[in-house]
């Protein structure tokens, strides 16, 4: 991964980025996708810290991490995926299977916990390549080759765990040797002293960190902007635009994998039916973040602040005791909140550069 | 597929990795109770649910039909979609092909029981349980299993004595037999409020329910309305260290663990085993001997609780997915 000369706009440390936006609108500053979503969620932020006297407390902004950092997870993956202009509507259910496969696997054959997890992470690897070289291979939308694999997997999920477990729910795998280290691992308190964590919010935060990286600091980042950008004249420039694209797809597969991990060693059992209809707040996650349905443009850390205001928004709603059959309605209005005060900054943005 | 699997597995069991306990090998392997037949004639009965695939709840209720079936000597037929006109469409098609008996549930009691009726008025033995209680009679349907959600609700709120507020889960929008249910709580145990989680995404309703949690310390109790939720909401209480005490409907494995140890109070079981095998044998008893069950009145499977005091007893039967 030596250093080569990019295209792109000089990187910026994410943080640093932000908290300009905040003190001088630079133009390079604005010139970045994230820049409405941090708009949009100092807004949200605002809003509910106003009116929902939990949301500010230690522990509730902790939930609030925990409910961005599943979101988040997935998402930073799928925005990379979008950015190279191809979807995966299958991510949601492939958490499931990876955690079913994982479970079922260990507790069947009374193995160690570990041996489930690599073997699901294989299981996942291979289902994403295979998004990934049918998309390829074909030349089929991903967005038809994934609505296959993603109502193939439901089947599966049901189909497999019924034959195995005579239930649609694995079996309880708490007690099996190298639960305890894989549960450390994915799915731990961590006591910071002032609040309680989960491990999966600095996971989320570390895996941004390294796709910001990628993204923005190697060669693989400009192919997949290239990719995303335009197909063909990224493969004339010499791009590997399959290989880009398949490890995309394996990269979001890798990533339902591990909040598959985390789901089973948090709840150390899975129903069949987990997942279905997530692959939408991904996608909605990596969209109110800046990435563009088109392809070829979008950010990591995007995707991490439109997790970050799904998560403000679904939990603020429940902190301020609104009526809960509205739940869902207040949700679609705060979401679109955030939408248009993340269109308003990029337009501000724009006129200004 | 399956066999090449079960080899890559005895292979790997062979090797290293293998767990010393908590797995398969080291459960003991219940072959469930034993399986008799009846002689005679071998009658079809179909079966046709408004069951959403992979849900617990709906494989105990097959799970007791095919035991019965098996028990009887009887073909069943099952098929379920969870869509309202279709529900009824695989009702016609077991009228068409001329099942023996037909058990329907009537969830959608305004699609679907006139097509039940159908099969009334084609002289096939029918029966509706599950859902459907207040409306079964209408189509002419003369035996009902399964419980009364409401009265479950209500018989809950009477069993929770500590006083605070109650919160009742909903994890499924809209659905008629959970907001039932919860009205049965509210009614009473006035001081309850309910919350929508989106039970398919299980970390979400951990989440959303520690953040009630949070934002009202005065929740003194936490009413689930299924197994998986009343395990997330467990869990949610420690994060929020909430004292909160949970109480649920339906049981598995873990619930009853839970249940042993004290961390959940109880559980009003609808006893959905029941509902499925009722259905097949009444049948049976009808088709052979002419019997009818109820006396025009609904056989109610719930509410049953489980709590401290007879758990010992039924967590074997929820282990082996019977209870």
């Amino acid at each position: 991964m030596s250093s080569t000369v990019t295209t792109e706009k000089p990187p910026q440390p994410p943080s640093a980025g932000q908290t300009r936006a905040q003190r001088s609108l630079t133009a390079r500053v604005l010139g970045r996708p994230e820049v409405g979503a941090f708009a949009a969620a100092v807004v949200i932020f605002i809003f509910f810290t106003a009116i929902a006297p939990p949301f500010h407390t230690v522990q509730g902004l902790s939930t609030v991490l925990y409910a961005s950092s599943t979101i988040g997870l997935v998402a930073v993956a799928v925005s990379l995926l979008m950015i190279g202009g191809e979807f995966d509507l299958s991510a949601g259910v492939s958490v499931a299977t990876a955690a079913l496969a994982a479970a079922m696997i260990s507790y069947q054959f009374s193995l160690n916990a570990w041996v489930g997890v690599v073997v699901s992470l294989l299981i996942a690897l291979a289902i994403g390549f295979l998004n990934g070289y049918l998309v390829m291979r074909t030349g089929i939308p991903s967005f038809l080759i994934t609505l296959s694999t993603f109502f193939v997997l439901q089947g599966v999920n049901l189909g497999v765990t019924k034959l195995v477990t005579g239930t649609v729910a694995t079996t309880n795998i708490d007690k099996l040797d190298g639960f305890a280290s894989a549960k450390a691992l994915f799915a731990s308190d961590l006591d910071l002293g002032f609040m309680t964590l989960k491990i999966t919010v600095l996971w989320w935060l570390l895996f941004v960190a390294v796709a910001t990286w990628v993204l923005l600091r190697t060669r693989v980042g400009n192919w997949i902007f290239a990719v995303g950008g335009n197909q063909d004249s990224a493969r004339a420039v010499g791009v590997p635009v399959r290989r880009v694209k398949i490890g995309l797809f394996m990269g979001v597969a890798f990533m339902s994998w591990f909040l598959g991990m985390h789901l089973l060693f948090n709840f150390n059992s899975v129903q069949a039916g987990q997942g279905v209809g997530n692959e939408f707040i991904y996608i909605i996650a990596a969209v109110v973040g800046g990435a563009l349905l088109t392809g070829g443009y979008g950010s990591a850390v995007g995707s991490a602040l439109g997790a970050f205001i799904f998560g403000m928004v679904t939990q603020g709603i429940v902190f301020a005791g609104w009526d809960p059959n509205w739940f869902k309605a207040f949700l679609g209005a705060m979401l679109l909140l955030a939408v248009l005060v993340n269109l308003y900054v990029k337009n501000y943005a724009s006129q200004r550069r | 597929m399956v066999r090449a699997l079960a080899v890559v597995g005895a292979l790997a069991v062979a090797l290293a990795g293998c767990s010393s306990q908590g797995g398969a090998n080291s459960a003991n392997n219940n072959s469930g109770p034993a399986v008799g037949s009846a002689g005679g004639k071998q009658y079809t009965i179909a079966m046709v649910t408004h069951e959403a695939p992979g849900d617990s709840f709906w494989d105990k209720i097959r799970a007791g039909a095919q035991q019965a079936a098996k028990e009887l000597n009887v073909n069943l037929k099952y098929s379920n979609n969870n869509d309202a006109g279709q529900q009824a469409t695989l009702v016609q098609n077991a009228i068409d092909s001329k099942v023996d008996g037909l058990a329907v549930t009537l969830a959608y009691a305004d699609q679907v029981g006139p097509a039940a009726q159908k099969a009334v008025e084609a002289k096939i033995p029918t029966v509706a349980f599950n859902s459907g209680i207040s409306e079964y009679q209408k189509y002419g349907i003369g035996m009902y299993f399964g419980s009364d959600e409401t009265l479950a609700g209500q018989s809950a709120g009477k069993k929770m004595t500590a006083g605070g507020k109650a919160l009742c889960v909903i994890q499924e929008q809209g659905s008629v037999a959970l907001e039932a249910r919860c009205a049965g709580v509210k009614a009473t145990y006035p001081n309850t409020e309910n919350l929508q989680v989106t039970g398919t995404d299980i970390a979400s309703v951990q989440q959303t329910i520690g953040a009630k949690l949070q934002q009202d310390p005065s929740i003194t109790y936490v009413v689930t309305l299924g197994a998986p939720i009343a395990l997330a909401a467990l869990q949610a209480a420690q994060g929020a260290s909430s004292k909160a005490k949970i109480v649920t409907f339906d049981l598995n494995a873990d619930v009853a663990n839970d249940i042993k140890a004290g961390t959940i109070e109880f559980s009003i079981d609808q006893q959905p085993y029941v509902q499925g095998y009722m259905a097949v044998q009444a049948l049976w008893l009808n088709l052979t001997n002419g019997n009818d069950l109820g006396g025009g009145k609904p056989v109610l499977t719930g509410p049953s609780f489980v709590d401290k005091s007879n758990i010992d007893a039924i967590a074997t039967y929820a282990a082996n997915n019977t209870r």
